[in-house]
């Protein structure tokens, strides 16, 4: 059991078993002196690593498995693709941005600072073109908000398919954002040609290959929607849209435009691809809904999950996960040990931000019995996270975005999790 | 409390008694002139009261304010001091940015409107689209477009909308045939987008109704006809009803206790997922069934199944060891990972196939465009012609930029950057013969 403080993984987690198998042996029930107290360590003798050895710090190496990764049969090319946020081995909120999953619809770009323009046109009384350096002169906000791939839990509408949270829910990410309201700069364009905003429009649209765009109501442009620059305090990193993109919190990860370079206002929709033939949601009888911009209250449990087995046996332990809703801030979360027949009421980690993750936990004492864990989730509008077949009775089983139903894990009694469906 | 009736009773009462006084003089018998001289002075004091009352209801209105903003303050303070507020937003403009130009907007703004606002000029028939399609889309869409590999089927599959796996192609799903136009004008074909003219466009647009079968191949599709055709499931979409159908009744008071009586489960993980320290993942199926599983009461599970199967051979994961192997071999290790941007598209290794580009087998010591049955374009099929071998060179001189060093590839890769990358990719796919 003393490998189990050697700061390896494998070792960790072989230790783990040990554990599981029976051993009684550890720190709390030691049988002999454990040597990497009694006897002198390397690191404890020997100089560490200079200052400015590494100027732009990464996780250290032992962290290194702790990365995005993709499932490459789900798309013809990495180019036009996306991974996952390894969500499974993250605590609290802020996911760092070199772990935060990517989506490409035509690879991502080396768009420089001076290379950048923002275009305002449409039904302005000034079309605008702005600089990077313009935006920055513009009074400016932080939030928090998360941002979901609509197709995030996508392929588990049909059963329980990939086993890790990473690859069932890792299509989210959460970041601190700075930027100028979007509403600031239609203002400085010029609202008095748009008229009654009632029906008015703004089609949004990047600048590489794929010119990504999208229709957004006026309602909901001069709401909350930002036009960022910074994430968790640094520039957008090139997968997510550096120097510019855009923020529409609680909106489906879609609209939130990278490389963002123009900005129409229209009196009606454009019907783009991404807004017809895809992010469209089909049901059981061939029609299907479009529109469907809010991502609904969803929860799932990151650890214990596949890949986090329970390595240390009975006795205390820590269930966690994440939260969230597109509607507004999240109020309670429940955990079920028996696959729903009984819930109790999770603790926040801190009180929720509107529109960003929540962080949960449930602080228990595991008596070695298999488990069927599930997380609900509760937003402040008074929705509840439905089960997948309250989702299936209402929208069949041939959508592929907005799944926000209850996962459920199998934790069988060597502590090991697998992604199951339950009656 | 206000502060208005101290600031305003003396004010008023001074006034009253010289309006008083003034009053008790005009009923003495006085001559017109004085009478005149009376009135000017009375008219001249209510003016006076008029603007002394005015500035007193300001003064108070004032104190007032200021008596709610130091309320206000003392609230936060006691609450614990917050000074965010949103961005201030100015009532007219900064006078930030420029005004776009005329032929800036017209570069940029081509998106075109269900209605047909937006298209330029132009025509094109299936006739001439199939050439354009076959050159720039059919490596990816098929010449049918059927589809290869996992690139989006873009004909066929009516009637399947409400089936298990619907086909959503142009025909069979999308609602508006502007967005095709808009779509290929400026998005396609991949790695060459914002390259078609309006005809060229308008071609391709008129090749995929007739793939679909709905159109001939004789039909000119134009900016004039193009908003008016109807497509196929043009009445298939409804705007979001979740609020109606979802919201009202899932916004309710949830069952803590007793929620179910037993709970079984149903399915197990369909693949498991290795996670391999060098990134991506490998998933298999997983062979293992629901038999055998315990079933839940509100007594916890009906039994602890003894070897429970270990299905997540993933989880148990080391960091990556330093590598110990010689040069070459690391070489070879560091060009397995770059291979990665190159696999979705090239195969190698046993059984290796032609797939969306050619296979790479034997390929140093092989003449450009020389695969059987893989369809070059024009560019490689001269090199072929020509005699051009790939070497080490010619390789890592086509991979720092494809689509300079053969222009007209269809190769959609954007290129290697660095050159150690190169040699990676030298040495591994040297491993692949010759």
């Amino acid at each position: 059991m003393a490998d189990m403080f050697k700061p390896s993984r494998r070792a960790f987690l072989r230790g783990g078993a040990a554990v599981a198998a029976g051993s009684v042996a550890g720190a709390a029930g030691a049988q002999s002196p454990d040597t990497l107290i009694t006897e002198l360590q390397d690191w404890a003798s020997i100089t560490g690593a200079g200052v400015d050895e590494t100027p732009y710090g990464l996780p250290i190496r032992f962290e290194a498995d702790v990365i995005r990764r993709n499932v490459e049969w789900l798309t013809a090319s990495p180019i036009s693709s996306i991974n996952f946020t390894p969500i499974h081995a993250l605590d609290g909120t802020i996911t760092p941005q070199g772990c935060a999953f990517e989506r490409h619809h035509s690879g991502a770009i080396e768009l420089t600072k001076g290379d950048y323009r923002l275009m305002i046109n449409g039904l302005v009384d000034r079309p605008l073109v702005f600089t990077y350096e313009d935006l920055e002169r513009f009074p400016r906000e932080n939030h928090v908000y998360f941002c979901e791939c609509a197709a995030n839990t996508g392929m588990e509408w049909a059963g329980a398919q990939l086993n890790g949270v990473q690859f069932t829910h890792g299509m989210i990410h959460n970041m601190e954002y700075t930027g100028v309201p979007l509403r600031a700069l239609l203002n400085e364009a010029g609202l008095g040609a748009a008229g009654d905003f009632k029906d008015k429009w703004v089609y949004v649209e990047g600048a590489d290959a794929s010119s990504n765009g999208r229709s957004i109501p006026m309602e909901k442009a001069l709401d909350d929607v930002l036009v960022a620059f910074k994430a968790n305090g640094e520039a957008l990193r090139m997968e997510h849209g550096y120097p510019v993109r855009l923020v529409v919190p609680g909106w489906e990860g879609n609209m939130w435009v990278k490389w963002l370079r123009r900005v129409e206002v229209t009196d009606a929709a454009v019907e783009s691809r991404e807004e017809t033939s895809k992010y469209t949601d089909v049901y059981e009888d061939g029609t299907a809904r479009k529109w469907t911009w809010v991502m609904d209250a969803k929860s799932v449990i990151t650890s214990p999950s596949p890949q986090m087995p329970i390595t240390h046996g009975k006795g205390p332990m820590v269930i966690s996960g994440l939260a969230w809703s597109g509607h507004g801030q999240i109020t309670r979360v429940d955990v079920s040990k028996d696959g729903g027949i009984t819930w109790e009421t999770a603790r926040l980690g801190k009180q929720g931000d509107t529109k960003a993750l929540t962080r949960f936990y449930l602080d228990t004492d595991w008596d070695g019995a298999p488990m069927l864990l599930q997380s609900r989730a509760m937003d402040e509008t008074g929705y509840v996270q439905p089960t997948k077949d309250q989702l299936r009775e209402q929208r069949g089983e041939n959508s592929v975005y907005h799944n926000n139903c209850i996962q459920t894990w199998y934790v069988n009694a060597e502590g090991i999790a697998e992604n199951v469906e339950v009656s | 409390m206000s502060k208005s009736p101290n600031l305003v009773l003396p004010a008023i009462g001074g006034i009253a008694l010289m309006l008083g006084a003034a009053y008790g003089f005009s009923s003495r018998n006085y001559g017109a002139d004085t009478i005149a001289l009376l009135e000017d002075r009375v008219e001249k004091a209510e003016a006076r009261v008029s603007s002394a009352s005015d500035k007193a209801k300001a003064e108070a209105e004032r104190a007032t304010a200021l008596e709610l903003a130091v309320a206000e303050a003392q609230e936060q303070a006691a609450k614990g001091t917050n000074l965010t507020s949103p961005a201030p937003q100015m009532e007219g403009a900064y006078g930030l940015g420029r005004v776009a130009m005329a032929e800036e907007i017209a570069a940029w703004d081509v998106d075109v409107l269900p209605d047909g606002r937006g298209l330029p000029v132009g025509s094109g028939n299936a006739f001439d689209g199939e050439e354009v399609f076959a050159d720039k889309c059919a490596s990816c869409h098929g010449d049918f477009a059927e589809g290869v590999d996992n690139w989006p089927v873009l004909a066929g599959g009516f009637d399947t909308l409400a089936d298990e796996d619907p086909v959503k192609t142009v025909g069979s799903y999308w609602p508006h045939l502007s967005t095709v136009y808009d779509y290929v004008y400026r998005s396609m074909p991949f790695g060459e987008a914002g390259t078609l003219t309006p005809d060229e466009t308008y071609a391709i647009v008129a090749y995929i109704l007739y793939s679909n079968d709905l159109i001939d191949d004789e039909f000119e599709l134009s900016n004039e006809n193009l908003a008016n055709f109807d497509m196929h499931n043009k009445d298939g979409f409804v705007i979001d009803d979740r609020p109606d159908l979802e919201y009202a009744t899932w916004r309710v008071e949830p069952c803590m206790d007793n929620c179910k009586d037993a709970v079984e489960i149903t399915m197990r993980s369909v693949f498991l997922v290795e996670t391999p320290p060098e990134g991506g993942t490998n998933s298999m199926m997983n062979p293992a069934k629901v038999e055998g599983l315990p079933s839940f009461s509100s007594d916890g599970p009906s039994f602890i199944p003894e070897a429970a199967p270990k299905p997540v051979k993933a989880a148990v994961e080391a960091a990556p060891e330093p590598a110990k192997a010689d040069d070459g071999d690391v070489l070879i290790e560091a060009g397995k990972k770059v291979f990665k941007k190159c696999k979705a598209c090239h195969q190698v290794g046993d059984g290796a196939k032609n797939k969306t580009g050619p296979h790479l087998n034997d390929l140093f010591g092989r003449t450009f465009g020389s695969v059987d049955g893989f369809k070059y374009s024009n560019t490689f099929k001269t090199a072929l012609e020509e005699g051009r071998v790939w070497d080490e060179a010619s390789l890592a001189e086509f991979l720092s930029k494809p689509k300079a060093y053969m222009k007209g590839t269809k190769m959609s890769f954007s290129g290697l950057k660095k050159d150690s990358d190169q040699q990676a990719i030298n040495a591994y796919l040297a491993t692949f013969g010759n």
